[in-house]
């Protein structure tokens, strides 16, 4: 298996084939920068599983729009954003995302089966969605998807205080006026259009390598807000462009070299917190024991 | 700022049939020290929500310096119960404090110099200056509660809301979170509205107990309300209170049980 992997590479005209997937890796990048903002709010407010469900659920949109003879990028972006806001709507009253999320997740892929059951044509070839089949993008889809991360990201940038508060303290954030009902709502909706967009680079199975991963990574090392995001965008963009980068060297599909990327470097990221934290430790007894 | 801080006139909350309490009628002057006593249910939590503007009254009003009460008010800071931040929490204290200030502004998230320096000043004011630069999901109970201290005093509120700010902390930090809020209505004229199960640790500031028991309530200072036969009437059963070594015990074999063993 392992030469077959390796055999598969070749340098021969490398450069001209990574010209050619150049909207690849331009909205890889971007794509990345977003995942990094909106990522330290995912962890924060615990939504890792929420991110998976979102992203299963498109699939449903998807095989919907199939069916439909629509666009089926389309459908499943409209699937992402009405899953996440769904999600927000029904765990608004006792805040349990997960739980919903996991009796929506089943619901929605048995739809999507459906709908693809009833699809008469080729529906193999469509199951790109599932697993990532940004080496096609074309112009106007990178322009589209660009525009939106932009978009999302600056948002998120205008929302960054009182989301913050009422992500860490929910409770303070409330009697201090933040209206945390309605930036739950916002906070899934900007969610379910960053899931959709993804979705187009990574495929639906892989989403959390791009918007979980690297943050959780970077919040292993990192304790200030800046530092956060601007580690896990970097994160982010690594895996992202790096394995697309590496996956048109050969012939194995590039989902599998972004989420190992991502994988490793929250290894990495996790191996140091530890050591940074033990080193904090270690100080502080030092300071405690002189002092007494 | 000369009219009373607080000012409740014939407030009443129901839930469907329920009254929770009703003419609940008082004003609180700048400086003032009132404890929220009651056992659990008894509508203290619900008096707070009402204070912050997060819960209509069904009759009645409340006013913060003679305006209706609002949400989000900058006249009134609150200081919740302790409740552990997550470790990974992505920020240090001072920018904890800096929420405080500024966490409910939209917009480009850059504080100016002035907040800056407003936040370097509330961190000295609660001493937390040692730990000013740490993450604060890996400091203690009371060195966060600290931190929830600041957050309220950053508006200078006219108007101080404590909701148990006491619980979970041990001895030695219970006093300085007490001392803290007993200073800022010292030095700053802030009215303070505690809400605790145990009178004991803040007695000494105490000006007035409103003490909520079975839909109703009674108010007036420590030595009118804490007694037995006030008590035995509120509760509408028999109710000992007992001074011990300075100490108010309240003894009760009431079946819903009372708070205030101490």
């Amino acid at each position: 298996m392992l030469e077959q992997i390796t055999s598969s590479f070749t340098t021969d005209g490398y450069w001209d084939l990574f010209w050619l997937v150049r909207n690849s890796v331009i909205t890889a990048a971007v794509l990345g920068l977003m995942g990094g903002i909106i990522g330290i709010f995912i962890m924060l407010r615990r939504s890792g599983l929420v991110v998976h469900g979102i992203a299963e659920i498109s699939f449903a949109g998807a095989a919907l729009f199939l069916l439909a003879g629509l666009d089926v990028v389309a459908g499943s972006a409209l699937g992402a954003v009405a899953a996440a806001l769904l999600i927000g709507v029904l765990s608004l009253r006792d805040k349990d995302t997960s739980s919903v999320t996991a009796v929506l997740m089943p619901f929605g892929l048995g739809l999507g089966i459906l709908f693809l059951h009833l699809y008469q044509g080729r529906s193999a070839n469509r199951f790109g969605l599932l697993t990532g089949q940004i080496v096609g993008v074309d112009d106007l889809q990178t322009r589209t998807l660009v525009t939106g991360a932009v978009l999302i990201s600056a948002v998120l940038i205008l929302i960054w205080r009182p989301l913050m508060f009422a992500s860490v303290d929910p409770q303070l954030a409330a009697a201090r006026g933040v209206r945390t009902n309605l930036l739950t709502i916002v906070f899934m909706v900007l969610l379910g259009g960053a899931v959709a967009m993804s979705v187009q680079v990574v495929g639906a199975l892989l989403v959390l390598a791009l918007l979980v991963v690297p943050a959780a990574a970077a919040l292993k090392v990192a304790r200030r807000p800046a530092a956060v995001v601007l580690l896990s965008s970097v994160f982010a963009v690594t895996a992202a462009v790096g394995g697309i980068m590496i996956a048109i060297a050969g012939t194995v599909p590039i989902s599998p070299y972004i989420t190992t990327i991502s994988f490793l470097i929250y290894v990495v990221c996790l191996l140091v917190g530890r050591r940074q934290r033990a080193r904090m430790n270690s100080t502080t007894r030092r300071l405690t024991s002189s002092a007494s | 700022m000369t009219g009373p801080a607080l000012r409740l006139h014939e407030a009443a909350v129901q839930f469907g049939a329920r009254t929770l309490w009703s003419q609940v009628s008082f004003a609180l002057q700048q400086g003032e020290f009132l404890a929220v006593l009651g056992p659990n249910g008894a509508g203290k939590s619900t008096f707070l929500k009402v204070l912050l503007g997060l819960q209509r009254l069904s009759s009645g009003t409340a006013e913060v310096l003679d305006r209706p009460v609002r949400r989000g008010s900058a006249e009134v800071g609150y200081i919740p119960q302790h409740h552990q931040l997550e470790p990974e929490t992505p920020l240090r204290a001072k920018d904890v404090v800096g929420l405080g200030l500024e966490g409910h502004k939209y917009g480009i998230p850059w504080a100016s110099r002035k907040a800056r320096a407003r936040v370097d000043e509330l961190i000295e004011q609660v001493g937390a200056a040692d730990y000013a630069h740490r993450p604060v999901g890996l400091l203690s109970g009371g060195e966060q509660q600290r931190l929830r201290a600041a957050q309220a005093l950053a508006g200078d509120p006219a108007l101080l809301l404590c909701d148990e700010p006491l619980h979970s902390l041990d001895l030695h930090h219970q006093r300085a979170i007490t001392e803290l809020i007993h200073a800022q209505s010292v030095h700053h004229g802030s009215a303070v509205v505690f809400v605790t199960h145990e009178i004991n640790p803040v007695v000494r500031h105490v000006d007035r107990v409103l003490y909520f028991a079975r839909g109703g309530h009674r108010i007036g200072t420590v030595a009118e309300v804490m007694r037995s036969e006030v008590l035995s009437e509120l509760y509408q059963s028999p109710v000992e209170v007992i001074e011990h070594k300075g100490r108010l015990v309240v003894m009760s074999e009431h079946a819903e049980g009372d708070h205030h063993h101490a």
